[in-house]
């Protein structure tokens, strides 16, 4: 889209809402994205051009709802039946404030895979274009166009009405949903490979649509987990990385440059889930991140808290990769040794073995004791292990100052 | 998560295939481009010419050096590739399974995650 920021955010929130109206009162998803899809477009046209409309959703349906019966009377032919009842309909403005949620439950139907949960949620919800979404995740446009149609498909092939499920389905269509918005926003996060400018629109984008849930269903401690986790988490983006690209861990990374805006908002949403009564692994994942931007100085964080959290977090959700963490907060209150006794705990799983996490943690632990031809030897193996080109020359200039302690400053003479 | 499959052939393997072994493969290829399409999984796919038609280039003392024939002393040489773009590694792998060479002893078919990525994806 090449439309003004305000307009295009303006469109990025209006389309779920359209969408939503009027998959409501027509049903057939497919035929309704398409038709908001031109609607949206047409926006990005005309609306720079000759301004705003007074109701620019009203706007959006009504051109939405034309193409749409254009669309169904040029089928009239073959189907008759169908096109008497839509075109009998006025487009008219329906307020109704749950459809970009219905549509958010739809679009993370579980017969899909998660790629095209995704790329379908940006689309029918994101109101991001298919191209915008190719470009994101660095793929063909007809690569996304192919995942986008059959996934439209597959929910038709399903039969899925438009209506929020309930009960225990909806419980687990939303932990769907976050996961959905979770994999966007990671996607946006990390600085691996591909146009920076595109994935912190991805970032920003699953900000919105978490918000946007969470405006819906306030009362969801996950869902405000989730959307603190992400805030403290994309607070921090601006230092996570050198004007050249490379990668700053989290203690030697700025704190006067992380965004205190974002870091209130989400450390007040911490505070408010944690109040609940139900406690989830986002919530923990939020509180931990809660408990870093807490600590003015890297030497201030408290690491019993840290360490304690994900004790809960392991034991609610038991992952190696928590296991990992932990182990890192294990090291700072017990000890580089305490840390690296858990970590052996690690090395008969399946899912770990190889992992260059695993690898660059007991790097690091191994560095921490002391042991610099052990720790070189595995930030080597981690940074041949790793997919993302800026972990690797982290994990090789790391290797190669525990190679040549002479070589850099004191500073590491005092960590040994 | 990207992942290259790549296709590795043992020319004399294939000279030794019947005919209607060859359009068997041939046919298995055209109906996984197909699949891959329909599953938006495909990127791109590029088959190149049997090896003894490659030329190796050197540069020494700023002059080109050409020869022909594959640098590698190999039995077995890069047939082509497929790009993918799928949700992880166990698909990828179960992708690549799919492709025909996998069946025949002598051909080899490799998965590789793509590291970095640069230049027009439209082919």
């Amino acid at each position: 889209m090449t439309a003004p920021p305000a307009i295009e955010d303006l469109l990025r929130e209006l389309t779920p809402q359209v969408l939503g109206a009027l998959v409501r009162r027509h049903g057939q998803f497919e035929g309704c994205e398409d038709a908001v899809q031109e609607a949206v477009l047409a926006a990005t046209v005309q609306w720079p051009a000759e301004g705003v409309p007074d109701n620019p959703r009203g706007w959006l349906m009504t051109v939405a709802s034309r193409r749409l019966i254009d669309q169904m009377r040029s089928d009239h032919a073959r189907r008759e039946r169908e096109s008497v009842t839509a075109t009998d309909v006025v487009p008219e403005d329906v307020p109704d404030t749950d459809d970009s949620l219905v549509l958010l439950f739809l679009c993370c139907h579980p017969t899909l895979t998660a790629a095209s949960q995704t790329a379908l949620t940006l689309r029918a919800v994101g109101g991001l274009t298919t191209a915008e979404i190719a470009r994101a995740f660095l793929v063909p446009e007809a690569t996304m166009a192919a995942r986008i149609s059959r996934a439209k498909q597959r929910i038709k092939a399903a039969g899925s009405s438009f209506s929020l499920p309930d009960g225990a389905e909806r419980e687990e269509r939303l932990r769907v949903v976050l996961h959905v918005l979770y994999l966007i926003f990671n996607e946006g996060y990390t600085a691996s490979s591909g146009s920076e400018l595109h994935r912190a629109d991805l970032a920003r984008e699953a900000i919105r649509l978490t918000r946007m849930v969470h405006a819906q269903l306030p009362e969801d401690g996950e869902v405000t987990g989730l959307l603190a986790l992400m805030l403290l988490t994309h607070a921090r983006r601006e230092t996570r990385t050198t004007e050249a690209g490379d990668l700053v861990p989290l203690d030697e990374q700025d704190r006067t440059e992380w965004d205190r805006v974002l870091i209130d908002e989400g450390i007040e949403l911490v505070k408010t889930s944690l109040a609940g009564p139900e406690l989830g692994p986002y919530q923990l994942q939020a509180a931990i991140a809660a408990t870093h931007a807490d600590a003015a100085t890297a030497e201030e964080t408290n690491w019993a808290q840290v360490h304690a959290l994900y004790l809960i977090l392991e034991r609610i959700a038991p992952n190696p990769m928590v296991t990992l963490n932990r182990a890192i907060a294990l090291a700072e209150t017990e000890g580089p040794l305490a840390g690296l006794a858990l970590l052996s705990t690690l090395d008969g799983d399946e899912r770990m073995a190889g992992h260059h996490r695993l690898l660059s943690v007991r790097a690091h632990l191994l560095e921490k004791t002391g042991d610099t031809a052990g720790a070189y030897e595995h930030y080597r193996r981690a940074a041949k292990s790793t997919a993302s080109i800026a972990e690797q020359r982290y994990l090789e200039s790391r290797a190669s100052r525990v190679r040549e302690p002479r070589s850099s400053s004191g500073k590491l003479a005092e960590d040994a | 998560m990207k992942f290259l499959i790549s296709l590795h052939i043992n020319p004399a393997v294939l000279d030794a295939l019947t005919d209607e072994e060859k359009a068997a493969i041939g046919d298995g290829h055209a109906a996984f481009i197909e699949a891959l399409k329909r599953s938006g999984e495909m990127i791109t796919t590029q088959a190149l010419v049997d090896p003894s038609q490659a030329a190796v280039v050197s540069v020494r003392n700023g002059q080109p050096v050409v020869t022909d024939g594959p640098f590698l002393e190999a039995k077995e040489y890069l047939g082509g590739f497929y790009l993918i773009d799928c949700e992880n590694k166990e698909r990828a792998i179960e992708l690549a399974a799919q492709i025909p060479d996998t069946a025949i002893e002598g051909l080899g078919v490799e998965v590789r995650q793509v590291m970095f990525a640069d230049g027009q994806l439209e082919a």
